[in-house]
């Protein structure tokens, strides 16, 4: 058995590195074994034994590139072709015209300089809201995990209590609140009762945008405060008594212990919530359909009413939308991986 | 033992013969949507047709608007489509469309019954082909809120009233009975051209091809920005989603928060249904401008879809559906207005119908023999709604601050040019 002369390779192995038999596997098991063992020793055999963790791989590989390369490059052809039609052999080649027509801007920092300024709007949108919702989802999500993580009463409800959002549908989510910030929805009715005017918080640009933001932080909040948490638990608890005896300032032990430990946490947080960010769509689709105006438009709003909404269908500009947006969430985590790696080592 | 036998021998009967009588009947699938009733009212005629068809069985597949405007065309454009569709956007599809006049016992029928309506289903310099038949045409228009105006105490203007002259006694009445919604027009290409036609504008230059921005088009549009401004209309409809998104205020209408509602013919069942004595509720004429009285015309049409493998199967199937007793009984029950010719003008009764929901349907057929040929034209050109998105599209962002009046209107021209040369690309 050849499987058996390296002893990383083995499943079980002793000191001395012999493989470690079953004795109590049941007879029938140790035929089937035996059965399983001899093509992969086979195999091992004919291509050597370096090559043998890709043959494993190898099943992974297929299905991972049928799902997900396949698409990646099927996106890449659509971009550099045009016209209405479905398959890309039927679609006429433009090169790089679908990004050409893209960046076709006077001035990159206005959107109405742009040929196709409702990508751009989309840009600068997704930019603004991924700032303030980012920076306002890891504050929030830090602060609640160190107060969860306190010895309080009730933790474990109001664990549950703020996790329970992120079981909930994005739709739903942005259902509730549009019920709830409409014209004559909860908090207008609260407002009258305040003898107060009512407020179109979704027609208005700015209350509009404020509201995307605060119901994804509130929808999204509890998986950032459960990662925080678990990071924080993993902190030993002899750190911080002995800090106490030292009587060190409790911001000087937040500042110089806690959040130094739970930076591997905090990275992982703030470049997942970057990411979600980026791609939001559904549930600030659904409470305020990208308006008024395009004041809450995201690109990947864009790019599904490219493809999808418009009556001439533009794949072609989608793609290449998409695209761009790929671009932008790989550098994102090429980023994250650079922090990590740098941390760790 | 014996008995045994015997029941098993019986069961291997019956199962063969129900294997052969499955493998006779042709299974036709039809994608619906549904304004109303409609889709209940299908149902039981189908049902019919199956009855009096046994080797064909129609699976309706009850899909939401969004879908059939959405969804189905990437469907189509994959070859993956249904035997049959319920369509409103009849040139975007058209090109999916079958010619089912090899199939028909009688072309001539559908050509006297449904011929200008067909013309809508057809791509440019075809002039013969029948995919389908109109299952409704609507007609855009005004409903108001008469109990409102009661309240208020303000008279409705007369039949040939201006837009503006509504507008007034809509604002009137809203501040008097503080109700949220003067005017609501639907963010939707139809009814904006539905004023923009009453305005003088054109569409289309002498050569036939787009030509959107006119004077009588600028003239509407300033319009709706003003009464934007000055409280007629409410921010929440045209203001509150983005790019071609339809938004309705039906909800809103029927919650009597709306004076006057410019939508369609279409919303007369679920009105009657849903309103029923909670107030009174007329449809009006079609305000006037200065170039005409006249509303915008639409529809959807069920059609034959070319990937079936059933044409003569899906052939009987719209034969029967577009009969006149049946058709009759369709648009009867669904409360629509009939797009059947000859229905039409023999007027049809809506016994289920309420007096005003009957006296509406009596308005928007009458407003047929108003439409201008613009609005025919419009409704007819197979890239409508490449314009109807870039005008609700760009006139949005207008109303919502984003962007001037002017800036909208060179917006608008390049979005169709850009779109229109974008689906020209082969």
């Amino acid at each position: 058995m050849t499987l058996t002369s390296k002893p990383s390779l083995t499943p079980s192995s002793d000191p001395a590195g012999r493989r470690t038999q079953p004795h109590g596997a049941h007879p029938i098991l140790r035929q089937a074994a035996r059965i399983i063992d001899w093509p992969m020793s086979w195999l091992q055999r004919l291509i050597g034994e370096r090559r043998m963790p890709y043959v494993f791989l190898l099943p992974n590989l297929m299905f991972f590139g049928l799902f997900v390369f396949v698409p990646i490059g099927i996106n890449f052809i659509y971009s550099v072709t045009g016209g209405p039609a479905l398959f890309p052999s039927e679609r006429p080649y433009v090169g790089a015209g679908q990004y050409a027509y893209l960046f076709d801007c006077a001035s990159y920092v206005d959107p109405s300089s742009c040929r196709e300024d409702h990508f751009w709007r989309g840009v600068f949108n997704t930019l603004r809201f991924t700032f303030f919702q980012v920076i306002a989802m890891v504050g929030l999500s830090l602060l609640t995990a160190i107060v969860l993580n306190m010895k309080i009463r009730g933790r474990g409800f109001f664990r549950a209590v703020y996790f329970f959002p992120v079981l909930l549908s994005p739709v739903v989510v942005a259902l509730i609140w549009k019920w709830i910030l409409q014209r004559d929805g909860l908090l207008n009715a609260g407002i009258m009762a305040l003898d107060g005017d009512k407020i179109l918080f979704l027609s208005e640009p700015g209350w509009a945008m404020f509201w995307a933001i605060f119901v994804s932080v509130w929808a999204h909040m509890g998986f950032y405060t459960l990662i925080l948490l678990a990071g924080l638990q993993a902190i030993p608890s002899d750190i911080y008594e002995a800090a106490e005896m030292d009587a060190t300032p409790r911001w000087r032990v937040f500042w110089r212990l806690t959040l130094p430990l739970l930076w591997p946490n905090l990275i992982v947080v703030i470049v997942l919530a970057l990411i979600r960010a980026v791609q939001t769509f559904d549930e600030v689709f659904v409470l305020t359909g990208g308006g008024p105006g395009t004041s809450t438009l995201m690109v990947v709003q864009y790019i599904y009413e490219t493809a999808f909404s418009n009556q001439v269908q533009n794949f072609g500009l989608a793609a290449a939308a998409s695209v761009v947006l790929g671009i932008v969430l790989f550098a994102l985590t090429l980023t994250q991986l650079a922090f990590t790696q740098r941390k760790s080592s | 033992m014996k008995g045994t036998k015997m029941l098993l021998g019986c069961a291997v009967l019956a199962a063969s013969l129900a294997v052969g009588y499955a493998q006779a009947q042709t299974t036709l699938r039809m994608t619906w949507y549904s304004d109303g009733n409609e889709g209940e009212v299908m149902s039981d005629l189908l049902r019919r047709f199956e009855e009096q068809n046994k080797d064909i069985k129609v699976v309706l597949d009850q899909v939401p608007f969004k879908a059939i405007n959405e969804n189905l065309p990437v469907q189509l454009a994959a070859g993956q489509g249904p035997d049959l569709a319920r369509v409103a956007d009849l040139g975007g599809v058209a090109r999916y469309m079958l010619d089912l006049r090899p199939h028909l016992k009688d072309a001539a029928y559908f050509e006297t019954s449904f011929g200008p309506f067909l013309e809508w289903m057809r791509l440019p310099g075809d002039t013969s082909s029948i995919p389908g038949y109109m299952t409704q045409l609507t007609l855009t228009g005004p409903f108001v809120n008469k109990t409102l105006f009661e309240q208020a105490n303000v008279a409705m203007p007369g039949p040939k009233a201006t837009w503006e002259e509504w507008a007034k006694a809509a604002k009137d009445v809203a501040a008097k009975v503080q109700a949220p919604f003067p005017v609501a027009i639907d963010r939707s290409g139809h009814r904006f051209f539905s004023l923009a036609i009453t305005q003088g504008a054109k569409v289309f230059n002498e050569k036939g091809e787009p030509a959107v921005v006119d004077e009588g088009f600028k003239k509407a549009a300033q319009l709706v920005f003003d009464w934007h401004k000055n409280g007629v209309m409410s921010k929440e409809l045209w203001g509150s989603v983005a790019g071609t998104a339809y938004r309705g205020a039906n909800d809103e209408f029927k919650n009597a928060q709306v004076v006057v509602y410019e939508s369609g013919s279409w919303q007369i069942g679920q009105f009657d249904k849903t309103i029923g004595a909670d107030f009174d509720w007329v449809a009006v004429p079609t305000p006037c401008g200065p170039a005409n009285c006249s509303g915008m015309p639409g529809g959807a049409a069920l059609v034959a879809i070319k990937t079936t493998q059933h044409p003569k199967e899906v052939a009987r199937l719209v034969e029967y559906l577009a009969s006149e007793k049946v058709a009759e009984e369709f648009y009867e029950r669904s409360l629509f207005v009939p797009g059947h010719l000859g229905l039409a003008k023999k007027g049809l009764e809506y016994k289920a119908a309420s007096p005003q929901a009957k006296a509406a349907l009596k308005v928007f057929s009458d407003g047929v023999a108003q439409l201008s040929p613009v609005a025919n034209k419009l409704q007819g050109y197979v890239n409508n709604r490449v314009i109807f998105n870039a005008v609700i599209s760009r006139l949005g962002q207008t109303i919502a601050g984003e962007a001037t009046l002017d800036e909208a209107y060179k917006r608008i021209t390049a979005d169709v040019e850009q779109q229109i040369a974008e689906r020209n690309k082969k």
